[in-house]
């Protein structure tokens, strides 16, 4: 499990003493040799690249010759004011906030109803996890020809009397990020689902028997007992579905692109094309610099934590 | 069996609790129906002809069995200008295949140093590796691609191979870290008295034991590069290079292409890494469990 690994103590050689001084120095800067290449790579390709993109996003690179005069915060000013940006923002809170409910929601449902002894169990949840296993391409081409207005889930929704429910999905003006939403869980679900089912699994029998010998219901036992033990799954989740959500692109991309009225655009999405199609590069760095701070706010805590708490043990 | 989890025994079960079993696995096949039906949609369609794709036939079944439109969309139609998917199915086995490998030794290496020969600073360090596999690539984008033109890199296999496995470093390392951790250090420290160094230990004590960590690891790696598309189409324009999912966001892209077409190319797409899926399930779920999902 996620937590797990990140938790298991990592003992460190520690009987040094036992073997000759120079064996160990040698071994110790082969050991630096060894890591040094990929902390170079890393060091060059995230931490330099990233402050080259926020170098870019101060200066006046807007066409198709660089153009490297600094202009400090005027391309994030500009960017806040573009009603296009002010549009994405918007779709990535709703896009962000249903889809992590969603996938919580049914992935946790799911897993409480496999854990019910069910027959056919690793059938059931072969299925619910196969979408993980495929790209947001494949997914994108998929749900684009489902939610045709005129034709796919709209017919069944019309075949079963459920017609009020028939909508323009990715084509609505208005919510048209909600039908890229239910692509995206489909896909995701399945991961919540496996998180839960093993954090269930791992709960002991005894706790459950002693909730029920002091007399507590089903209910009381799932809400005073297993979900508390549950909320470091449910963070991990949130994590996890957290920063696929916000960085989304390829879903979009091969569903919907921008969207009527930029309906289904996301940062992402505007930064490709300010920059590949556009050539307004530094107002693309500018995009991506937020769309790093966004991810960080998610993700650095979270990596700190872990961090902290692995040092203690 | 033994009773569990709400389940009373049989003796005592009432017509309540039997009705509650029903509901149950009446939720778990409709969430299966659910997740099965773009499936559906995706054979179904592709084993249309074109003339038998319309909106509002969908759902129905073929009349016939025609693998016409999986023979287009693999080697293409002239006729129609669809472009086959072959060459670019090609092209990222040609990717996948060494960025995996290659990927894969680095992370074992250097989760042997992070995990059996921690040197100081090494916490403080592994927290920014990792954050590499979290960042959205489009705060690296435009300095990579200058960097890759600069290597004469750009446009390239090579170039796409060395992409990924720089930035798969980060979950390559975090899997194989704790993967070692879990492998007992007096088995090191036994094979150090016994004279062997650091290179010795790896290759006679580690390697042997690191075949299921290279499972997870290289099932991981081939179903994300596989799978990965925003590396692929800003390094690539040219489309006898591009990787089928550019090639496929193409052909679904350009809508003077049939539905029945675009089904069958997304299922040519989907095959390799769903067989992966479904042959090595308990690996590909370990991996899911180690790292993140899809960067």
């Amino acid at each position: 499990m996620h937590r797990e690994l990140w938790e298991q103590a990592v003992p460190v050689a520690t009987e040094r003493d036992r073997v000759g001084r120079r064996l160990v120095t040698s071994d110790r800067l082969i050991s630096l040799a060894l890591i040094t290449p990929s902390l170079i790579l890393l060091a060059v390709f995230v931490y330099g690249f990233i402050g080259r993109t926020a170098y870019v996003s101060m200066v006046r690179w807007n066409d198709l010759t660089p153009d490297y005069t600094w202009v400090g915060f005027t391309n994030y000013v500009r960017l806040l004011d573009t009603e296009r940006f002010q549009i994405d923002l918007r779709n990535t809170l709703v896009f962000t906030s249903t889809f992590i409910v969603l996938c919580l929601a049914v992935g946790l449902l799911l897993a409480v109803l496999l854990d019910q002894r069910i027959k056919f169990e690793s059938v059931f949840r072969t299925i619910y996890m196969f979408p993980l296993a495929i790209s947001f391409i494949v997914t994108g081409v998929a749900w684009r020809w489902l939610e045709t207005p005129s034709s796919g889930i709209n017919l069944i929704f019309g075949a079963v009397g459920l017609g009020f429910l028939q909508n323009g999905w990715f084509t609505d003006p208005n919510i048209g990020i909600l039908g890229v939403v239910v692509a995206a869980f489909w896909q995701m679900s399945g991961y919540v689902m496996a998180l839960y089912l093993a954090g269930l699994r791992g709960i002991p029998e005894d706790i459950r028997e002693a909730a029920r010998v002091d007399g507590a219901s089903e209910w009381q036992l799932f809400r005073r007992v297993i979900f508390p033990l549950l909320h470091p799954i449910t963070l991990t989740a949130v994590i996890i579905l957290g920063h696929i959500s916000l960085k989304i692109f390829d879903l979009t991309v091969s569903m919907t692109g921008p969207g009527p009225g930029f309906a289904t655009d996301v940062p992402s999405l505007f930064m490709y094309q300010a920059t590949f199609f556009a050539s307004r590069f530094s107002q693309g760095a500018a995009i991506a610099v937020v769309l790093l701070l966004l991810v960080s706010g998610l993700i650095v805590p979270y990596l700190v934590y872990n961090a902290r708490t692995e040092v203690q043990r | 069996m033994n009773a569990r989890a709400g389940v009373p025994p049989a003796a005592t079960r009432t017509t309540s609790a039997r009705l509650s079993r029903v509901a149950i696995y009446a939720v778990l096949i409709a969430f299966a129906l659910f997740y099965l039906m773009p499936v559906y949609v995706l054979v179904v369609t592709g084993l249309k002809s074109f003339t038998e794709v319309t909106l509002d036939r969908m759902w129905m079944l073929p009349e016939g069995f025609s693998l016409d439109s999986f023979r287009d969309a693999w080697l293409g139609n002239e006729q129609t200008a669809i472009p086959g998917l072959a060459k670019n199915f090609w092209n990222t086995i040609l990717l996948t295949v060494p960025a995996t490998l290659i990927s894969s030794v680095l992370g074992s290496l250097n989760g042997y140093v992070l995990s059996k020969w921690k040197f100081r600073g090494a916490d403080v360090l592994f927290p920014l590796i990792l954050f590499g596999m979290f960042i959205p690539y489009q705060a690296v984008l435009i300095p990579l691609v200058q960097t890759m033109q600069v290597l004469g890199l750009y446009g390239t296999i090579p170039g796409l191979v060395f992409v990924h496995v720089v930035y798969g470093i980060p979950i390559t390392t975090l899997i194989f870290r704790n993967y070692y951790a879990s492998i007992p250090t007096e088995l090191v420290e036994a094979a150090r008295i016994d004279g062997a160094g650091i290179l010795g230990v790896y290759r006679h004590v580690l390697v042997p034991l690191s075949l299921p960590g290279f499972v997870v690891v290289i099932i991981w790696q081939f179903t994300s590069i596989w799978n990965e598309f925003l590396f692929a189409i800003v390094l690539t324009s040219n489309p006898n290079v591009q990787p089928i999912m550019v090639a496929l966001n193409n052909l679904a892209g350009s809508y003077s292409v049939q539905w029945n077409i675009q089904m069958a190319g997304a299922l040519m797409a989907a095959v390799p890494t769903l067989l992966v899926y479904v042959l090595l399930g308990r690996y590909f779920l370990r991996g899911l469990l180690a790292g993140s999902l899809k960067g």
